[in-house]
């Protein structure tokens, strides 16, 4: 009996250590657990804010806190409910866009150690109800400005088409496209029309095809032939109707040719075989390159190069740029491609609209001057003021937190 | 009314595209749309499918020059057009092991990953490995000392890839921790994070605010020469 109770009293003595243990590994909780309705969204979304738990130092190894996990619950619910999302040590927010609009919840969190104990809950004491908004404030500096570019571009164009007169600068590029299909008209030659490798629902595609109608235009008005490869099947049948109906324009219905337009593959590097190989056995006197490129840019252009060609070529992708600079002859940057449409039209309504970025522009260099002061005086005298309207800069009207600070 | 009505398809559903990203409620729509562009560009694979066939089989029927691609390009399309299509040896999938064709068609070990594998890689990897030889002739061209533009572009070039290497950190590590930044890697972080950064800002300023207005035109109808010009 004597024995039976000693082995009781290790038992229990052992059972206490045990727990001792496991509360002396018990991390600190994190604290002050906030849970705010996120702002510019349908209601589904409770964005929390919380303090790391004490214990949450990365100058500790081993880590006394692994990861944190959250609860959630309805008030008036009775029980917390563990959220999927597990966070790492250092996590400060998290976003629940699980929530259901108009219904109030309540949050908590405990800190887990590597033993997997968990701390004490740390619990909002408001319960947060997401709500319904009818507009993103998270845009709404986005959408100012582009209600100030998209309305100076139409008051422009208008103006443009009241009569009133324009200066626009010469653009080398597309002075040149004449001189291009000039050439290739003389050498009897065709003209290779590479609109980049994206589909037709890319920006850059559908201003690579607007080159094209002006370029095919003047194909059709010179006599020459125009090939048209094409790495997607829509952009191939655009381009067929594009190119049709600039012959139709210029009056040559009867030299389109639709088979000179045609799909070669999807595939990045397939479709630069492809038109590597038209380059080298047509030998085309001038190869436009015009829309979205990626790393074949240089290996057109280059094959464009060795075969003699007069090169033009427009594209946004700014890291292919350098590529085009090196190996064509005249290189649309950026804004000026956008713009080729509109300069080769002549048409006066048109050329508004370059107008029109230009107070974009405007808009733009202003902001980066006042942004570039502040931020100076900020660096030199840290002036609430300063910081304050820096923060509204950087936040508010660059950033995502709505109208005002 | 071959011209108003894409026009106008084009205008209405951008217009509210354009508005819907502001209204948290419909800005999913957006992504609806373009699924429904998915839907659209697969139908369109299929004409430019029927496209390579009746060009390479032309070719090959006048018997023009390099009519002997074309039949390799026939073969090689409707090849793993089939295998893939079919899913030649191809096992079921786990889950239904009673369906032949619930696998996965690109499983290791099968005919169109072999083909994709062994013949279409090595073929990709062909041609961007000669990437590397075109950037050799086009920075030769493009870094001859023709005039002062050029020699500031060698210069900074020169610094920017000694910068990048080992040897550039070899030759200039004795300059003392004070003066770092005047060692090529120091240089080279200055010249990317100051001045190509600021150039590559510009740009992308144009950028956007071309696109803008090259969307607001084709939406206005201001821009119609994608449907032909007048």
């Amino acid at each position: 009996m004597q024995r039976i109770r000693n082995r009781l009293a290790l038992a229990i003595l052992l059972s206490m250590l045990g727990t001792g243990s496991a509360l002396a590994a018990s991390p600190a909780p994190p604290s002050n657990l906030v849970a705010l309705d996120a702002p510019g969204d349908v209601g589904k979304k409770v964005i929390l804010k919380w303090e790391l738990s004490p214990d949450d130092t990365p100058d500790v190894k081993p880590r006394k806190v692994i990861s944190y996990i959250l609860f959630r619950k309805l008030a008036g619910d009775s029980k917390f409910t563990k959220l999927e999302d597990e966070l790492t040590y250092q996590a400060t927010t998290f976003t629940d866009d699980e929530c259901e609009p108009g219904k109030s919840y309540l949050y908590e969190i405990v800190a887990v150690a590597p033993d997997g104990s968990h701390s004490t809950a740390a619990t909002t004491t408001e319960a947060v109800i997401p709500d319904l908004e009818y507009f993103d404030t998270n845009k709404a500096w986005f959408g100012v400005l582009l209600l100030i570019v998209c309305g100076s571009v139409i008051y422009f164009i208008e103006s443009a088409r009241s009569g009133k007169e324009l200066k626009i600068r010469k653009i080398a590029g597309l002075e040149a496209v004449d001189e291009a299909v000039g050439r290739a008209t003389e050498m009897g030659r065709p003209i290779l029309f590479v609109p980049g490798i994206l589909d037709i629902n890319d920006i850059q595609t559908i201003a690579g095809i607007t080159v094209l109608s002006r370029v095919a235009h003047l194909a059709a008005e010179y006599g020459a032939q125009i090939e048209v490869p094409t790495s997607r099947s829509l952009v191939m049948t655009t381009a067929r109707e594009t190119v049709e109906a600039s012959f139709l324009a210029a009056g040559r219905p009867d030299a389109y040719n639709e088979d000179d337009i045609y799909y070669l593959t999807d595939e990045q590097f397939g479709y630069v075989a492809g038109v590597q190989g038209m380059m080298v056995r047509e030998k085309p006197a001038a190869c436009f390159y015009m829309g979205a490129f990626f790393a074949e840019s240089l290996l057109l252009a280059e094959t464009g190069n060795s075969i003699g060609a007069i090169q033009v070529a427009g594209t946004a992708m700014p890291s292919q740029l350098p590529f085009f600079v090196a190996a064509c002859d005249y290189t649309l940057i950026g804004e000026e491609f956008f713009a080729a449409s509109a300069y080769l039209s002549g048409e006066t309504h048109q050329l508004g609209s370059l107008k029109g970025q230009d107070v974009g522009k405007v808009v733009g260099v202003v902001l980066f001057g006042i942004g570039c002061v502040i931020a100076t005086v900020v660096t030199l005298t840290d002036n609430a003021s300063a910081v304050a309207i820096l923060d509204f800069l950087k936040n508010n009207l660059l950033g995502s937190e709505g109208f005002l600070p | 009314m071959k011209r108003t009505l894409p026009l106008l398809i084009a205008s209405i559903t951008g217009f509210v595209l354009i508005v819907a990203n502001f209204i948290p409620k419909i800005q999913s729509w957006g992504d609806i749309v373009t699924n429904w562009f998915d839907i659209v560009a697969g139908f369109a694979f299929v004409l430019g499918a029927a496209n390579i066939l009746k060009l390479h089989l032309q070719k090959i029927s006048d018997r023009r020059a390099g009519w002997g691609y074309s039949g390799v390009t026939i073969i090689a399309f409707l090849g793993m057009l089939a295998v893939g299509l079919f899913k030649v040896g191809v096992p079921p999938a786990e889950k239904y092991p009673t369906h032949s064709w619930s696998g996965y068609y690109l499983h290791e070990g099968g005919p169109f990953w072999w083909g994709f594998q062994y013949v279409f890689l090595p073929l990709a990897a062909t041609m961007f490995a000669m990437l590397a030889f075109y950037i050799a002739s086009a920075a030769f061209r493009a870094f001859r000392a023709k005039n002062t533009e050029a020699v500031i572009l060698l210069v900074t070039a020169f610094i920017v890839l000694l910068g990048r290497t080992y040897a550039g950190t070899y030759l200039t590590q004795g300059i003392p921790e004070e003066y770092a930044w005047l060692r090529f890697e120091g240089i080279t972080e200055i010249i990317m994070n100051v001045f190509n950064l600021a150039g590559n800002r510009a740009i992308m300023i144009g950028i956007g605010l071309g696109v803008v207005s090259t969307s607001l035109k084709v939406l206005l109808g201001v821009d119609r020469s994608y449907l032909g010009t007048e």
